[in-house]
């Protein structure tokens, strides 16, 4: 497979702090690809890695298949980065700083920062200094997404926008990788993920805890039952892969691991199944169940 | 006045956050009569020899300028309350500076916003402003009476002497206030007030060197009143009740303005810029330009051209002057070599000029360090710029700018000069050969300033002032302090040549300058190629 990132065994360390231990992602061309993790887990630094910002202590690093920190200026052309908090210099307008950065990029697509201008409704010639937090971020984006490049590298870039902004950025990458882009996604907004992401990764203390598409995610965590029987159940609980169930007369609760949902259908189908309510597990469990400091399996 | 509810809270605040800065400038400020008056008592015991220090000094109408009227009796007290006039001006400056940090910096950087949602009142912030640059004022105006009267002065034209420096500071303060009213961006308020008070200074400079009919302008300004006082002849002590009054109705004003404006705004609508970048924003240059740009225009009309005419004009009344005086030519040879006594004026201001365009160096080379710790190179750094690339459109500022500086101020010390005896055409190449003879110390201590920010990224500030301020105690005071030889030849500008003078230019010295202020640069520039940004 041809990936656009393609990092192995990353470490880095700044002073006593332990930034990255060890860290794995491998994004493929074409894909969004989540890149999810609680405050302090290592997104920024692995960015700014890939970004050749950083040098890394260890392991490899590979972007748009060059060396990151050696290439950085080859590379850089053929990405863009918004960072998650886009500061601009206080007496350059909006405008400026957008056709700037396209133009050290090696240009911008008119047509593109146009449009993009007209639906993020920013007004181009504000000075640095009068631009509210989200409209920075879309001073940032805009730079960004009105370049023609191969690889757009976003460390949480919606943070400040509004509900209506943030559903524009979603059309906005979606129309993009429809256009062939390979997007990397920090985020801490679920729905966000859920919506434009492929496949997922998520870090936690500079290390790959889990990575796959969200799919494969999902398989791994439990499925919430609800069911009405005829008859009281027995035997339920000492079924494998059942969780907290809570009987109340004909009814139970309880959650069972995917790889034994059948098995425990089978035992529920024994005493006459009147009523079922099956809830997939919620990203937000998956995703909490990583953030919470000690693993909860 | 629940309007005025936590103001002792908020002074409180500006103490704590000025608690190194207050106390610093209050004690440079108070110290600056002191030291010329016990200096001056020295050099001119007598009545006579004052007087006639004060004539040659009266003789250039660009000292006038600046000092005011000459005193009607050669006093002490007299000499030094308008030899030390500059000081009333830079009272004003850091009172206008002092409260605009206070208000429309706290404002814009969204602090103020904080503030206004606790239990403060809506004048609290701008009242406790300017109440703290005020008393702070009133204390420099007490120490510097206390100075002054234990230089056996008379009390009474002591403190209308100190009265007069704290009513520049509270005036201009007031003046500060009303200009951080007027814009949201804290640097166009310290451009209008600074320019009132610019504007000020060029007026009672006008009216008083000009005598006749324009003598009215001399009297026009707040900052007239404060020199109009003449302490120690004519002690005008109710030219203080004007300038309180006058205080009042400024604060007052600018409490006024606040009141209508919403938190954030100014009543002048913020500037819009073009939509557009100009061709000329379209590499790392194109953007050191627009960041550096204002303040090389800044210095070359402020050292280039103000100072470079000043330092022309008085070198020729300056001559008359050493050579009446062995000890004034003494410290003047230290500083500018033994010449003619003009070329040794001369020599010894653009000696000095290169110190302030040194610090110029420095501030634009540590320019990119700010760019750094503000997170403002990553997007340039990510956008297809090499670290080189970015380093050498601020280091194109850092190194020729000063030069550039250093040049105008050689050329117009020159034209000056040179029309005052008469011989421009030899002068100006002299002169400006003297100024820029001074660039490779200039150079060396950016160049240092580049080596700390590749190396020691959060320590390059510390490094470049620190080593700016001992190559300026070296200078003044070291040989007055009879250090050795060794210890002086620390600072690079030990070892530049004196110009303008008859003798030949040793090269060697400015090579081997040149040549360490090229190592160190590199050696910055390596370190940085290799090391993390963005260190915070």
């Amino acid at each position: 497979m041809d990936n656009a990132i393609s990092v192995v065994g990353l470490t880095k360390s700044f002073g006593q702090a332990k930034a990255l231990d060890g860290l794995d992602l491998t994004v493929a061309r074409g894909e969004v690809h989540g890149f999810l993790g609680p405050n302090g887990a290592g997104k920024t630094t692995t960015i700014r890695i890939l970004l050749g910002l950083l040098r890394a202590d260890g392991g490899t690093a590979t972007l748009l298949g060059g060396d990151p920190w050696r290439d950085a200026v080859a590379l850089h052309r053929r990405l863009a980065y918004v960072p998650g908090d886009v500061t601009l210099w206080p007496n350059l307008s909006g405008g400026e700083v957008i056709d700037l950065l396209g133009r050290l990029r090696g240009g911008l697509n008119a047509a593109k920062r146009k449009d993009l201008l007209e639906r993020f409704d920013l007004d181009p010639k504000k000075k640095g200094r009068a631009y509210s937090k989200g409209n920075r971020q879309k001073v940032g984006l805009i730079a960004a997404l009105a370049s023609d490049v191969e690889l757009l590298l976003l460390d949480e870039p919606t943070s400040g926008l509004d509900p209506l902004m943030e559903e524009v950025f979603r059309q906005v990458v979606a129309e993009e990788t429809r256009n062939g882009r390979t997007v990397l996604l920090s985020s801490h907004i679920l729905s966000e993920v859920e919506a434009l992401c492929d496949r997922v990764s998520i870090i936690r203390q500079g290390r790959t805890v889990e990575t796959g598409t969200l799919a494969e995610l999902r398989h791994l965590t439990r499925t919430h039952i609800t069911a009405e029987l005829a008859t009281p159940p027995n035997g339920l609980a000492h079924l494998p892969g059942v969780h907290d169930l809570k009987t109340d007369g004909a009814t139970v609760r309880f959650q069972v691991d995917q790889a034994e949902l059948d098995a425990v259908l089978r035992q529920l189908t024994t005493h006459g199944v009147r009523g079922l309510v099956s809830q997939p597990p919620t990203l937000e469990e998956l995703f909490l169940r990583h953030y919470e400091t000690e693993p909860v399996r | 006045m629940t309007s005025l509810t936590g103001t002792g809270t908020l002074v409180r605040l500006i103490l704590r956050r000025d608690r190194v800065l207050m106390p610093i400038w209050m004690l440079c400020m108070a110290l600056l009569p002191l030291g010329l008056a016990s200096g001056t008592a020295s050099l001119y015991p007598t009545d006579a020899g004052r007087q006639g220090y004060i004539d040659s000094l009266a003789a250039s109408p660009m000292l006038l300028l600046f000092y005011g009227q000459k005193p009607a009796e050669p006093s002490l007290g007299a000499l030094i309350f308008w030899r030390s006039a500059t000081g009333i001006v830079i009272m004003g400056l850091i009172g206008l500076l002092v409260v605009i940090r206070h208000t429309r910096v706290e404002e814009e950087a969204g602090r103020r916003e904080l503030l206004g949602s606790a239990v403060v009142g809506r004048h609290a912030p701008l009242a406790a402003a300017v109440l703290t640059v005020s008393g702070a004022s009133l204390v420099v105006g007490v120490l510097v009476a206390l100075g002054m009267i234990s230089q056996q002065t008379p009390a009474s034209g002591a403190f209308a002497m100190g009265f007069a420096w704290a009513f520049a500071g509270i005036l201009y303060a007031g003046i500060g206030a009303l200009a951080a009213q007027l814009t949201t961006g804290a640097g166009t308020a310290r451009g209008i007030a600074g320019a009132v008070l610019g504007l000020d200074f060029l007026l009672r400079g006008v009216g008083d060197v000009s005598g006749g009919g324009l003598t009215w302008l001399a009297w026009a300004t707040p900052l007239s009143w404060v020199y109009k006082v003449h302490a120690y002849t004519d002690d005008r002590w109710w030219l203080f009740a004007v300038c309180a009054a006058v205080a009042v109705v400024l604060a007052y004003a600018a409490l006024r303005l606040s009141a209508r404006r919403d938190l954030g705004a100014g009543l002048l609508p913020p500037r819009l810029g073009p939509a557009t970048a100009p061709a000329s924003l379209s590499s790392p240059f194109g953007l050191a330009w627009r960041l550096h740009r204002g303040s090389l225009i800044g210095w070359t009309i402020g050292l280039g051209v103000v100072g470079g005419v000043l330092f022309g004009g008085v070198a020729k009344t300056a001559s008359s002057l050493l050579e009446g005086n062995g000890q004034l030519t003494e410290i003047m040879e230290r500083i500018g070599g033994k010449s003619v006594a003009s070329d040794i004026f001369v020599g010894g201001s653009l000696g000095i000029g290169a110190i302030a365009v040194a610090a110029y160096g420095i501030s634009a080379a540590l320019r990119m360090r700010t760019e750094e710790a503000a997170l403002r190179s990553e997007p340039v750094l990510s956008a297809g710029v090499g670290r080189l690339r970015w380093a050498a459109g601020h280091l194109t500022f850092a190194l020729l700018g000063p030069t550039l500086v250093m040049a105008a101020t050689g050329l117009f010390a020159g034209l000056v000069y040179g029309s005052s005896t008469g011989e421009i055409g030899r002068q100006v190449p002299r002169v400006i050969g003297a100024a820029l003879v001074q660039m490779p110390a200039v150079w060396l201590l950016t160049g240092l300033t580049v080596a700390a920010y590749g190396l020691l990224p959060r320590l390059s500030p510390a490094v470049g002032w620190v080593a700016l301020s001992l190559c300026v105690l070296l200078g003044q005071v070291g040989a007055a302090l009879q250090l050795d030889q060794l210890v002086l030849d620390v600072s690079p500008f030990t070892h530049i040549p004196h110009l303008p003078g008859p003798a030949a230019v040793p090269a060697t010295p400015l090579l081997v300058l040149t040549a360490i202020a090229a190592a160190l640069t590199a050696a910055g520039l390596a370190a940085l190629r290799r090391r993390d940004i963005p260190v915070t």
